[in-house]
């Protein structure tokens, strides 16, 4: 009787997981759908209608996206600047992180608070004067924006990252440098390994952010040159209020498309490393 | 070899930061132009008409289109890098006023000799700062297929579009278009009027011009510091007849678009659409002989005698603080734009653009339905109503009197709330914007 | 072990360091300069010293956005610790299809931007307006409750999978002994596994806290600020300042100031609070 009852209650537990998963990806549905029709039928009154005879007009807006809006040249340079900021973020945060929780001074106790203060700083405060500044440096690359992702998003990830270094011990680094492996060695060789799981949560925090940031690229780079997917999208809307909705829809696809299939052959490891990641804040 | 390493390290950052820093260095022998342009829908032709000016003349120039809703923000962090846009947009005086110190004085060029009136240019004392190179027009855009069909019917209020010359004749119509709609079928008279930040500068920027002009216009001032509220009754009255005439219910127009009015009007779903020249792409669709403008009626004296409203909100300003080559370049380029054959017909053709310059002679006129009917009024005598919201003293105002309709029309706020931000508004705005000027 | 790691702090801190002096301390200083002049652009600024922040006094825009921000803070960091509690909760026992649900659950993690604002903003109102007749620019409580949704959907699934890994580190032992005593469910949730995730909460907390105090795409595109500025939380409230009023560019920066120093002085109440609470181990 018990684990009859048990039983249903999964069940029911179940199917209302289900319910409210369909309605957690609605809205992606919903943007999904509306990709497929003409931009006359994506009004606040239409836009939950499905595409009709008359709406219906196939890929046109994917045509549309991809030749006009360039879509997959800017594809391209944000590919590199998200790819390349995240990898410069983990590795010279994690080795500032185990640094600074490793050798204990007022300039590292320094660093620690000041790394926390940007976490909480809006970016409002210093949009002007970080388009000044890596103007004025040259940064305004899809290469050197790295050097603002990574200084801009150095307070997270050495935060995440020096809470976890804090929960392994640190005999297992003496040790090792006691059988003579330089600080470099057992950087590389020791504790990298046992941090993977946070390499993992770490870089999905800031990889997403990057992807779809837009006004710091939009005010960074030189826009006459590079251009990122957030940018493109914003520019399909007009002056006097008019929006491309359905290259606009298209482009959102296009743009999700490889995160989802990233995610999902991924998912296993992303989850595992989020949990192990985790552990210990 | 520690120390080595960490010395190299160090030495190949500093290496990387100066190398990019001089590999952005650009040769400078002839100039070059940067054009910071305000209008997305003109990105493509501008575009195609630099590189052709590239082409001909070997000049470099470079034409950047600022997203919807951030010209601001991108012109406040373009013009503070190095290399700066030479040549830029302002709205009006209002927008002149942040800007006048990066203008260069346009006195001696070609675009301001070749300009038809001073009215078209932005002068202070003996400069000229902005000089406008589109000018447009709005009114009340119908679709005259719906409306002729309504016209045969009995009982009819009015038997064609020349009947309507005054804010009762056009209310008269409106309503009884209204409440025939269904044997129309059609779902309002006018589209949406929706406030969402897509479409409600239709409102509380546009059509609030037209009690502004009259005020201004009746008591002949060019004192911008206060506004008295004279025609705020027929604001009203026309905003009335806009919310209670449609086809959505005033309650439902906070959450409307752009996109939703200009939808319903492309899908003959309404007769009336407020908006201008510029939204002749997004309607065509119903097709040329079915478009055409009426003046904005609202019961102001004499107002048989009213045109449509035509004015700039797009003005040149080149920039002062560029090296003296690039601002020649792109006086150069500005000049070849409006003489050449090529810009001609690009800004007239292609970008449909109806220019205050002289040299845009009968071939480089731009044409079509919205147009052609804004000149048919300007050649039959009318007066045309000036954009005075050029002067409206800040963006928190316009917000202001926008959150204030959108409550009169959903019945949250009453009128008295739009009286109060529309003239108490209008003296602390002033009041407050020029405080820090 | 620490005298070996000091030789190499070029190799391990100098890059995060410098990069962490381009793209935020630098800008950051400069912003705070700026707070004290009238500029157009940061090239032109003058000094006009504390006339900004006075300016800022007499802004009852800028008072009513302190406290809606404050209290949408309060609520979304509830409402999200406690559903991803919640479905961590859920999502660690045995019910069936659990990994699918972890999945769809962080799928919104991985999307943001304003563009996802405006669809979001399409589905409330019109749900909104069927069921109460008022849309979220109408009325600023309808825009709150829209913004605590949209940042639920979009973080709750991230916070779950924190509170997850929290909840599998729990010592079995712990639950048998509590078992034994005889402690019902409820019990061992409040005596036992609650105090043992502390160290998540403290991290989903902070994560949660800081992200709503700098909330702004999303604000800007449900609601704008709508109706008159009520709905604006600070950042956008920042943000429209620089460009409400000519020559206000200085008020702006200066209340980006006044929001930092508020900000921090919460951020640090809060981690002190939290942190005094976690179980040590």
């Amino acid at each position: 009787m018990k684990s009859k009852s048990r039983f249903s209650w999964k069940t029911l537990g179940t199917i209302a997981f289900a319910a409210l998963s369909l309605a957690y990806v609605a809205p992606l549905l919903l943007v999904l759908m509306n990709s497929f029709k003409d931009k006359s039928a994506i009004s606040t009154t239409q836009a939950f209608d499905f595409p009709n005879g008359d709406t219906f007009v196939g890929i046109d807006n994917y045509i549309y996206g991809v030749e006009q809006a360039e879509f997959f040249k800017y594809f391209g340079y944000t590919a590199i600047i998200t790819v390349g900021s995240v990898l410069a973020i983990l590795l010279c945060t994690s080795m500032c992180a185990w640094y600074i929780s490793r050798v204990n001074s007022r300039v590292t106790r320094m660093l620690f608070l000041a790394f926390v203060f940007s976490m909480v700083v809006p970016f409002q405060m210093v949009m002007f004067t970080l388009s000044k500044t890596a103007d004025v440096l040259g940064l305004n690359t899809p290469w050197g924006i790295i050097v603002i992702y990574l200084g801009f998003g150095a307070g997270l990830a050495t935060f995440m990252f020096s809470g976890f270094v804090k929960s392994i011990p640190i005999e297992i680094e003496e040790a090792a440098m006691i059988d003579g492996c330089s600080p470099l060695q057992t950087f590389f060789r020791i504790v990298m390994p046992i941090m993977k799981p946070t390499y993992v949560s770490v870089g999905i925090l800031e990889a997403m952010w990057i992807w779809n940031d837009f006004l710091l690229p939009y005010l960074v780079l030189d826009l006459k040159k590079y251009k990122t997917v957030s940018i493109v999208m914003q520019n399909l809307s007009g002056s006097y209020g008019r929006v491309e909705m359905g290259a606009l829809m298209a482009c959102i696809v296009l743009s999700i498309v490889p995160i989802i299939v990233f995610y999902v052959s991924c998912q296993k490891y992303i989850i595992k490393g989020v949990v192990d990641g985790a552990v210990k804040g | 070899m520690k120390r080595f390493i960490s010395t190299l390290l160090l030495m190949i950052m500093l290496a990387s930061v100066l190398l990019t820093t001089a590999a952005c260095k650009r040769q400078e022998d002839q100039g070059a132009v940067y054009y910071l342009n305000f209008k997305p829908e003109q990105d493509g032709d501008w575009q195609a008409l630099a590189d052709k000016y590239t082409q001909e003349t070997g000049v470099e120039v470079v034409v950047l289109t600022a997203a919807a809703n951030t010209y601001e923000t991108t012109l406040k962090s373009e013009m503070a890098k190095r290399d700066a846009p030479t040549l830029f947009q302002v709205n009006g005086p209002v927008g002149l006023a942040s800007w006048k110190d990066y203008c260069y004085d346009l006195k001696d060029t070609a675009i301001y000799k070749n300009l038809q009136s001073d009215d078209f240019a932005l002068i202070e004392g003996d400069s000229v700062y902005g000089i406008a190179y589109a000018i447009e027009t709005y009114g009340i855009i119908y679709n005259r297929s719906l409306l002729n069909r309504y016209f045969t019917m009995d009982g009819a209020v009015a038997q064609s579009i020349e009947d309507i010359d005054g804010f009762d004749s056009l209310k008269a119509l409106v309503e009884d278009i209204q409440a025939r709609k269904d044997e129309l079928g059609i779902d309002g008279a006018f589209t949406s009027s929706g406030m969402d930040s897509s479409s409600d500068w239709r409102f509380k920027t546009h059509l609030a011009n037209m009690p502004l002009y009259y005020e201004f216009e009746s008591s002949g001032t060019s004192d911008y510091s206060s506004v008295r509220g004279d025609y705020l009754d027929n604001y009203r009255a026309i905003w009335d007849l806009y919310i209670n005439n449609a086809t959505c219910d005033p309650t439902e127009i906070s959450g409307k678009t752009g996109d939703d009015a200009s939808a319903e009007f492309k899908n003959a779903r309404a007769v009336f659409y407020q908006n201008g020249t510029w939204a002749y792409g997004d309607i065509s669709d119903v097709g040329d002989e079915n478009l055409g403008m009426l003046p904005i009626y609202i019961g102001a004296p004499n107002e048989e005698q009213q045109g449509l409203c035509t004015g700039s909100e797009n003005y040149w300003c080149v920039n002062k603080n560029a090296n003296q080559e690039d601002i020649d370049a792109t006086l150069d380029f500005l000049e070849w734009v409006i003489t050449s054959d090529e810009g001609r017909s690009s800004m007239a053709n292609d970008m449909a653009f109806v220019t205050p310059f002289e040299t845009f002679t009968e071939e480089y006129q731009a044409d079509n339905p919205l147009i052609r009917a804004a000149n048919e009024y300007i050649a039959a005598g009318k007066t045309s109503v000036k954009w005075m919201f050029p002067t409206m003293p800040s963006e928190e105002w316009k917000n202001a009197l926008g959150s204030a309709l959108t409550a009169y029309a959903a019945g949250t706020g009453s009128w008295d709330d739009v009286r109060t931000a529309f003239v108490d508004g209008w003296a602390s705005e002033y009041e407050k914007a020029n405080a820090n000027r | 072990m620490e005298k070996a790691m000091r030789k190499y702090s070029p190799v391990f801190v100098l890059p995060t360091a410098l990069a962490f002096a381009i793209g935020f301390a630098v800008p950051f200083a400069l912003g705070i300069y700026l707070s004290m002049c009238r500029f157009t652009t940061v090239t032109d600024a003058s000094f006009v010293g504390i006339t900004n922040f006075a300016q800022i006094i007499g802004d009852a825009t800028f008072t009513h956005s302190l406290w809606y921000t404050a209290l949408f803070t309060a609520v979304s960091v509830i409402v999200i610790n406690v559903a991803a509690f919640a479905i961590a909760l859920a999502l660690s026992g045995t019910l069936r299809g659990t990994t699918f649900f972890r999945t769809v659950f962080f799928m919104p993690n991985l999307i943001g931007g304003l563009v996802l604002g405006y669809i979001w903003q399409m589905i409330l109102n019109t749900v909104f307006f069927s069921l109460l007749g008022s849309m979220m620019n109408l009325n600023e409580w309808l825009g709150f409750w829209g913004l605590v949704i949209v940042v639920a959907w979009q973080q709750i699934g991230y916070m779950m999978i924190i509170y997850i890994a929290g909840l599998q580190n729990v010592p079995e032992e712990l639950l048998e002994a509590a078992r034994i005593d005889g402690a019902s469910r409820w019990q061992t949730l409040w005596r036992i596994k609650l105090p043992m995730v502390m160290p998540s909460i403290t991290i989903c907390s902070f994560l949660t806290l800081t992200n709503s105090f700098k909330l702004f795409d999303q604000n800007l595109a449900l609601t704008a600020g709508e109706p008159a500025n009520r709905s604006a939380l600070l950042a956008l409230d920042i943000y429209q300042t620089f460009y409400g009023r000519v020559g206000w560019e200085g008020v702006g920066q200066a209340k980006a100031v006044v929001f930092c120093a508020l900000v921090v002085t919460v951020a640090l109440l809060q981690l002190r609070f939290t942190r005094r609470k976690e179980v040590q181990r």
